[in-house]
């Protein structure tokens, strides 16, 4: 398990691992859920969903294997919160390779209206 | 889709025009800066090298997946990420690059999407593509002055 302290990554998160953890419809619902900012309990996260709280505890250990969420303890309980950067070093990525995509794309658009 | 990147552009010409410059294999080559050994042939292997200055024995490595006349060309390639063993040995993961036409009143879209980096492992991911052309912000540089002149 990674660490359950909200400021220090176990490790830098792999983009590839990160994606796999967004793939799914539980995740990004709780993702969403999380985005309020404030760390939450299970039980406030799992509300209306359809499912058990071991369920929301499966899916929330595979957002902070991804470095996507930490987790802290609050008396009792756990809360957790969303961690930005992970996300954004993943729209980053992606935003390089489409910038490259751009570049081939114009290049392709001026050869093409060249020969016009 | 987290893990796709779509980029599209308008092209002032008309479809069956933008298709050459996909299809024929040459035209390819010189917008894409990559010398191929053969024509595209649908499920079959592509080879060659780039010929952007610099990164000429950068291997260009693609299979043919769809060519469907006007419409759509796909192609998957590879996620080497510049190392040059993987190259020679190639890798497990390869990522789905589809072009999609579009016929528009004064020209052509083109739309091009790229898949499949969810399974791609750092670092190469964030290598994939960029070191297949290498040297981008020149190549910028290049397009702004050329379509400046």
């Amino acid at each position: 398990m990674p660490s359950a302290d909200l400021t220090t990554p176990a490790s830098p998160p792999a983009p590839a691992a990160l994606f796999a953890a967004l793939g799914d419809t539980t995740r990004l619902a709780l993702i969403q859920r999380l985005s309020g900012g404030a760390g939450q309990s299970i039980s406030r996260l799992g509300e209306g969903l359809p499912m058990s709280r071991q369920a929301i505890r499966k899916h929330l250990s595979v957002l902070e294997d991804a470095g996507l969420v930490g987790a802290r303890a609050s008396g009792r309980e756990m809360l957790y919160a969303l961690r930005r950067e992970p996300i954004e070093q993943a729209r980053a990525c992606l935003d390089d390779i489409a910038q490259q995509w751009d570049v081939l794309l114009q290049r392709l658009k001026l050869e093409v209206e060249q020969k016009e | 889709m987290t893990d796709m990147i779509i980029r599209s552009i308008e092209i002032a010409a008309p479809v069956e025009k933008v298709w050459d410059a996909l299809m024929d294999y040459k035209k390819f080559g010189e917008w894409f800066r990559v010398k191929l050994d053969q024509p595209f042939e649908l499920g079959k292997p592509s080879t060659g090298h780039m010929t952007y200055p610099g990164y000429e024995d950068f291997a260009w490595t693609a299979r043919i997946v769809a060519i469907d006349p006007m419409t759509r060309f796909a192609y998957e390639w590879p996620a080497t990420g510049g190392d040059k063993a993987l190259m020679k040995s190639s890798v497990p993961e390869w990522t789905l690059v589809e072009f999609i036409l579009e016929p528009l009143p004064d020209g052509t879209k083109i739309t091009v999407t790229e898949s499949g980096f969810d399974k791609v492992p750092e670092p190469r991911r964030s290598n994939v593509l960029r070191s297949n052309s290498g040297g981008w912000t020149q190549q910028m540089e290049n397009i702004r002055t050329y379509a400046e002149r």
